[in-house]
């Protein structure tokens, strides 16, 4: 219990010294431009991937879960576009990031930690936290919703395309694509997702700017950034699930 | 010049630092010598400021950081060059964007006063149009250059330098040490090694500072080092056949 206040102290020391503004705001627009890259750009092949599998998947499951005759076949096209928006794409595309953007972040800063590279800038005169972290935590604020987006209609694509192979024609799924949609869900979908990218980037930064000893201690931090990381995650959904839609 | 009085620092049950008095000279290469985990390197961090000591003062030029305001310990922190262990050059930035950093984040020049001044310190180091090259493809020897050229390009008044010597051959040590002494005269700063390369203190040593257990155990400098009837000090500089027959042809 000690052990897990003494985190959560270091991590709001942490938070506080990366939310600040920056000492120049040329090397910092530079950075930033450099996470907005890496965080986003080179997420984006693995995010459609999957979403698009994904969504091919849950139309297919609820096409053969919904066969009674009872059962109009837009149930499909509605359950489709309601699973992917309410959960698949902001919680689970957020858990894959958590896993590849998490242990990037985590990896990077715990190498320049242990090669003392963020001493060097301390040294400087540099706050590091605030020149390293602050880039990392806006470029996941900043791309997380627009992959979540796009997860989101990749993924209504896919399922389109499911919904085909298992005669469910276009009319059927457009129509319950379209049935009763309350656009509240996206706004849910891209608060839930912000809440997200703030759990991952700066998780996974306190565990890679406080990482010690060498090689092995920057693996462990990068494993813990990614376990921490999933676990806010799906504890967040609950309570912010619970907080906006009842 | 740099003076600290009465350092104490304790990690927990471990007493690192006892009473630590010593005057870093201006102009001279000051050397931390002593065995390793005696506490020379949490000495040069707690006078970076990488640690906070428990006890003790420290004047830089006689003043002392801790009645400094963060204003003037974040101008103060300007006048310290670092040489680090395993030099902490960033990774995905070129050897002139590394040298660059400092004067980026704090100066207002025009890109080509700062690159005048990162092309002087290159020149400075031997490594005259090796802008574009990445870490990576630096030798560990060159690393270190690159690094002692960033830690100059701000002009500081001090320079801090951690093992420089580790991890590079005799010949290449040598070089490094020339280097670290020349700049210090040249630019008339207060330098201070921490070493236990025993070439380095004949080399280089104008002030010498020997801490064994945590305690100052002896002050002098590399001439008066053979003459010092310390025990622990002989146990350790002379711990090698080829020093202890110096010491005796001396």
């Amino acid at each position: 219990m000690l052990k897990l206040l003494k985190h959560v102290g270091v991590y709001v020391i942490m938070i506080k010294k990366t939310i600040s503004v920056p000492e120049k705001w040329g090397p910092f627009k530079k950075q930033l431009l450099l996470e907005l890259s890496k965080v986003g750009l080179n997420s984006i092949g693995i995010v459609l991937f999957i979403s698009f599998f994904v969504g091919g998947v849950v139309s297919i499951q609820t096409a053969l879960n919904l066969q009674s005759p009872l059962l109009p076949k837009y149930l499909v096209g509605l359950a489709s576009r309601d699973s992917l928006i309410l959960e698949f794409s902001p919680t689970m595309i957020s858990l894959i990031l958590a896993g590849k953007v998490g242990s990037s972040i985590a990896s990077e800063i715990g190498s320049m930690r242990v090669s003392e590279q963020i001493d060097a800038l301390e040294i400087m005169g540099v706050n590091s936290a605030s020149f390293l972290i602050l880039p990392k935590i806006i470029a996941c604020l900043f791309f997380f919703p627009f992959l979540v987006i796009l997860s989101m209609g990749i993924g209504m694509l896919g399922a389109w395309i499911g919904a085909l192979s298992v005669n469910i024609t276009t009319v059927d799924f457009l129509y319950g694509l379209k049935y009763e949609f309350i656009s509240f869900y996206i706004t849910y979908a891209i608060i839930k997702t912000l809440f997200f990218a703030f759990i991952v980037s700066s998780i996974s930064a306190y565990f890679g700017y406080y990482a010690q000893g060498g090689a092995i201690s920057v693996g462990k931090s990068s494993t813990e950034a990614v376990v921490y990381s999933s676990v806010f995650i799906l504890v967040f959904n609950f309570i912010l699930t619970k907080l906006i839609l009842t | 010049m740099i003076e600290i009085k009465g350092i104490e620092k304790s990690f927990d049950d471990n007493h690192v630092l006892k009473n630590v008095s010593f005057t870093f000279e201006k102009g001279k290469t000051n050397l931390i010598i002593g065995e390793s985990g005696s506490g020379k390197t949490t000495l040069l961090k707690i006078l970076v400021g990488l640690h906070k000591k428990d006890q003790g003062t420290i004047l830089f030029n006689g003043e002392d950081i801790n009645k400094m305001s963060n204003k003037e310990i974040r101008r103060f922190r300007q006048e310290i060059g670092m040489l680090f262990q395993g030099a902490a050059l960033y990774d995905y930035l070129t050897v002139e964007e590394n040298i660059m950093f400092p004067l980026n984040m704090f100066t207002n020049k025009t890109h080509r006063e700062k690159l005048q001044r990162v092309n002087s310190c290159l020149k400075r180091v031997n490594l005259e149009g090796k802008n574009d090259l990445m870490p990576s493809e630096l030798s560990g020897g060159m690393k270190k250059r690159v690094a002692i050229a960033r830690a100059i390009v701000m002009e500081p008044k001090y320079l801090f330098c951690d093992e420089p010597n580790s991890g590079l051959d005799p010949k290449t040590a040598i070089l490094i040490d020339n280097l670290i002494q020349e700049i210090t005269v040249e630019y008339n700063i207060t330098t201070i090694v921490n070493t236990h390369d025993m070439n380095s203190v004949i080399q280089i040593g104008d002030n010498i500072a020997f801490i064994h257990r945590g305690e100052m155990w002896w002050k002098g400098n590399k001439e008066n080092l053979f003459r010092s009837n310390n025990k622990e000090l002989s146990n350790f500089v002379f711990a090698s056949k080829l020093f202890k027959r110096l010491k005796q042809s001396s």
